[in-house]
């Protein structure tokens, strides 16, 4: 087979030093060495797992920015610049089989890809973003002069909005649809008149991550029917096993099925809940008990974690039966909630098996009026989380110190800390989800109380 | 499911009735029979099928005959068995069928790419082809999600007192989604008992996709507390996103001073006021406020009077303080904004297969028809006024039924009006505007294939 580069480039000074990035719109026509395109992944899966345990930590834009960079530098460097452009390329290729697989693959790959190309733009120049721009052919007309003029104050108000004092209205703005850039959208980042937002042209991320995140996402989808269809098959000796494995080595345990620490029974529950769950479940749990009720997202988290634990069907139904009919009564149970723990169980509807929420999901949840699903360090308020956690046993010493934490917004170092004050051990690992959390504190406390001898 | 869920919590709630007030409730208002001569001979079925086609009724070269087939109904029955994915070939086909079945509920879903009811054979033939395509997009706000800020009800009960922080939602989220958005085709209806519904029909508005749809709701969110935090709304920032400040200035600041002062007296006694004092991040100032209060509670000023005056107060105190706290920057904003801004059920929103409560509907806990607002004269809406079944019933009984002969007529009748409105604000611009559509991408159709001909 020949070397065939599709997307060709003239390397001029220009491109060596501040190279645009790629948009893997097409998949390039080369040829790559099998082991290469096994190394080459798994660098790429590196940096894809460093962006996914920054965004956990709660990182804040900036932070990721340089966590990017250095992650970058760190696995994908060359030295020859159309070297690194095609382990660049091939590594993002590859990783679209790997995780065209399931929804929950797919799913994860496109928002960790999405965040590394966010993050990668954010670094570049300003030039470099136009030409990203242009390389996507989006062709907005910027605003210019008397009509930013005419908006300034708006402009000011909305930059003021989101933390800066001194309103430093730009000079360039791109008026575009709404619907273009969601993101800035949903956040209020923008001011927006009769259909249209005004994009700053440091905002332009958002229009470009917008058209990224699209494009991936439909690739995937067929990547995904060609995988099934043809190459599964015809490259079953070679690359299949590759990328079977590829997988499963970085994305963490799956705690869809409850293993040997996590096999728990009714009679337990009570007990188990305060000697095992993470602050998380441990409210819901104590909130259900004592209100014999929660709501739908609290029914959601506390529900498929105790299905990562172990509480097989038959026991779920009778767990929440038992609560839920002091309340609604029986009948009513039935009818209406029955159905949605069989659905988590698989039984209905579509017949998927869910997950247990991991921590970033229930961190970026968004608990409303009645709600108490989410994460504790994040959503309750400072007295609120001082008075769980003296409740979990915590010293005042250690207290301050998951305190900080939560100040500086990493949720999940705090609930490592509450678990390290807890059981009196180090959690290198750090918690990333309520069932981790849960079987490390089961194996401790077997591990501390062997079972007696018969 | 949650909508349910809130209701019962509210009907466990109804216990006392010393004050007895109109209560929304009414079970003598609804029953199957009833319910049939409604749909024998009111419900509206001719306008329902032309809001629904937008425009597709086969007139036109350009139009697509099975858009309205291609929609999702599904039916609450009388013994609560729920049917869903429903479609109907044309109007009299709904009628019909709506006639037979008699249901307590109809819901209204997305348009899909094929005809709902026959998504198993599509199914069946493997690939993914039953997808929604087009949806309006809803909001849903419910009076029971203020229970922590009205004092006159709780649960599913409505009065005139709490009723008007349904009208100030109305209001803020209609002028944006017609400022900001740019949307013109906007249906507000009464939800049959505690809130309100909004269809925002414009063809933009139908297409967007679910990640298009939680960013405008997301634009909305401003309520962000829980159970587990005092604080319910951060404002962070050094001044309001314009969407905010001019919903503030324009709606939310007065109503506050005003009517909810006037109604709810939210700073009356100690339970009341202590609530808005844990929202002020700065113990100094709530300690200096707690006190002066406790010294004025035996005052021989209305509740009223010492409400004001205390919010005049609390005010002027941090006023005075903002220069040192810079946490207390918005503090007043923020506590404008929990007692009076919309709260909106966003998960309705977010979603294009989320199924709604359709129009006209008969809510049968109350009776009251699902009625249009208007939501330039919202505030004249009374729910407790909305006509019920048993109503209609005896109107139609002493024979003032014939609302199909003209305007006039429509006038006279207890439901007309509300047919009238639907029609003429709302039906008839909308139709206009899908008309143009259709006949502009004709157009560029046979443009464009008359181009392709020439090459």
């Amino acid at each position: 087979m020949e070397v065939i580069r599709s997307q060709k480039r003239t390397v001029s000074n220009d491109v060596v030093s501040n190279p645009t990035i790629p948009l893997y719109l097409t998949a390039p026509f080369m040829e790559v060495r099998l082991e290469e395109f096994e190394l080459f992944a798994i660098d790429r899966l590196r940096v894809l797992k460093g962006v996914s345990d920054g965004l956990a930590r709660g990182k804040n834009p900036k932070e990721m920015d340089d966590l990017v960079d250095s992650l970058w530098k760190e696995h994908m460097r060359h030295s020859d610049v159309s070297e690194m452009l095609n382990k660049d390329i091939i590594s993002h290729f590859v990783l679209r089989l790997v995780y065209c697989r399931s929804d929950e693959l797919k799913k994860w790959f496109l928002s960790m890809e999405t965040a590394l190309f966010r993050h990668r733009f954010r670094i570049k120049s300003f030039q470099v973003q136009r030409a990203t721009v242009g390389d996507f052919g989006l062709s907005y007309k910027p605003v210019t002069g008397a009509q930013v003029e005419s908006l300034k104050e708006k402009l000011g108000q909305v930059i003021r909005s989101t933390g800066e004092k001194s309103p430093n209205v730009e000079t360039v703005y791109y008026k575009v649809p709404f619907e273009e850039v969601p993101d800035l959208v949903a956040g209020r980042r923008v001011f927006i008149q009769k259909g249209y937002a005004f994009v700053a042209g440091s905002q332009l991320v958002s229009m470009v991550i917008t058209q990224f995140r699209s494009h991936l996402s439909k690739a995937l989808i067929l990547t995904n029917r060609k995988w099934m269809t043809t190459i599964r098959e015809r490259e079953k000796d070679r690359l299949t096993p590759i990328v079977e494995a590829l997988s499963t080595s970085y994305l963490g345990p799956d705690y869809s099925q409850s293993n040997e620490y996590a096999d728990i029974s009714l009679k337990d529950i009570d007990q188990v809940s305060k000697s095992s769950f993470p602050l998380c479940m441990r409210h819901l749990f104590e909130k259900l008990r004592e209100d014999h009720h929660l709501k739908h997202g609290g029914r959601m988290q506390l529900g498929l974690f105790l299905k990562g634990v172990g509480l097989k069907l038959d026991d779920a139904l009778a767990f929440w039966r038992a609560e839920f009919t002091k309340k609604v009564g029986a009948e009513k149970f039935d009818k209406e909630y029955a159905y949605s723990i069989r659905h988590n169980y698989g039984k209905e509807g579509k017949r998927t098996d869910y997950t247990p929420y991991a921590c970033q999901k229930i961190i970026s949840s968004a608990p409303g009026v009645g709600d108490h699903h989410g994460c504790p360090y994040r959503h309750f308020s400072e007295d609120n989380l001082r008075a769980a956690l003296g409740r979990m046993g915590l010293s005042s010493r250690g207290m301050e110190d998951v305190m900080d934490k939560v100040r500086n917004k990493h949720y999940q170092l705090a609930c490592t800390l509450t678990f390290e004050a807890v059981y009196g051990t180090s959690c290198d690992a750090g918690i990333n989800h309520p069932n981790q959390y849960f079987e490390e504190s089961q194996k401790i406390l077997k591990s501390k109380t062997p079972s007696a001898p018969v | 499911m949650t909508k349910e869920e809130i209701g019962n919590r509210g009907d466990d709630m109804m216990i006392e009735t010393t004050n007895p007030k109109p209560k929304i409730e009414n079970p003598d208002e609804f029953n199957v029979h009833y319910l049939q001569l409604y749909y024998g001979k009111l419900f509206p079925y001719i306008e329902f099928h032309k809001w629904l086609s937008y425009g597709h009724d086969g007139k036109h070269p350009g139009c697509d005959e099975s858009y309205f087939n291609r929609r999702e109904f599904s039916f609450t029955l009388q013994n609560d068995v729920y049917t869903r994915y429903r479609s109907f070939k044309n109007a009299s086909a709904m009628e019909n069928d709506i006639k037979e079945k008699c249901p307590y509920k109809i819901d209204i879903g997305a348009v899909y790419s094929v005809d709902p009811s026959k998504r198993k054979a599509y199914s069946e033939s493997g690939s993914n082809v039953f997808v929604p395509v087009e949806r309006e997009l809803v909001f849903d706000i419910d009076i029971t999600d203020y229970d922590d800020v009205r004092y006159c009800c709780s649960g599913a009960d409505v009065c005139s007192n709490c009723w008007p922080l349904m009208t100030v939602a109305i209001k803020v989220i209609d002028t944006s989604l017609r400022e900001d958005f740019g949307f013109k085709h906007i249906l507000w209806v009464f939800s049959g008992r505690r809130g309100v519904h909004c269809w925002v029909c414009d063809a933009k508005a139908r297409r967007l996709t679910n990640e298009q749809r939680s960013a405008v709701a997301e634009y909305f969110r401003v309520y962000k507390g829980n159970e587990n935090n005092a604080r319910k709304v951060a404002l962070m920032g050094f001044s309001l996103h314009p969407f905010l400040a001019r919903s503030y200035v324009d709606y939310l600041k007065d109503f506050f001073e005003g009517e909810l002062q006037a109604t709810q007296s939210i700073f009356s006694s100690k339970e009341k006021y202590e609530k808005i004092l844990d929202m002020i991040s700065d113990e100094g100032i709530q300690s200096e406020l707690r006190e002066k209060w406790e010294n004025s509670a035996r005052s021989s000023l209305s509740e009223e009077a010492i409400s004001r005056t205390r919010w005049e107060q609390l005010k002027n105190t941090l006023q005075s303080k903002k220069q040192k706290a810079p946490a207390l920057r918005m503090c007043v904003e923020e506590i404008v904004f929990t007692f009076t801004y919309p709260r909106i059920d966003l998960e309705v929103s977010k979603q294009m297969n989320h199924l709604l409560k359709a129009p006209f509907c008969v809510h049968p806990k109350t009776g009251r028809v699902c009625v249009p607002i208007d939501p330039n004269n919202c505030d004249e809406f009374d729910p407790l006024a909305v006509p019920t079944l048993s109503q209609l019933i005896e109107e139609i009984n002493s024979g003032g039924d014939r609302m199909e002969e003209d305007d006039d007529d429509l006038d006279r009748t207890l439901l007309g009006k509300s047919i009238k409105f639907f029609r003429s604000s709302f039906l008839e611009p909308l139709l206009k505007s899908c008309k143009e559509e259709i006949e502009s991408s004709y157009k560029a159709k046979i443009e464009k294939s008359k181009d392709s001909l020439s090459w």
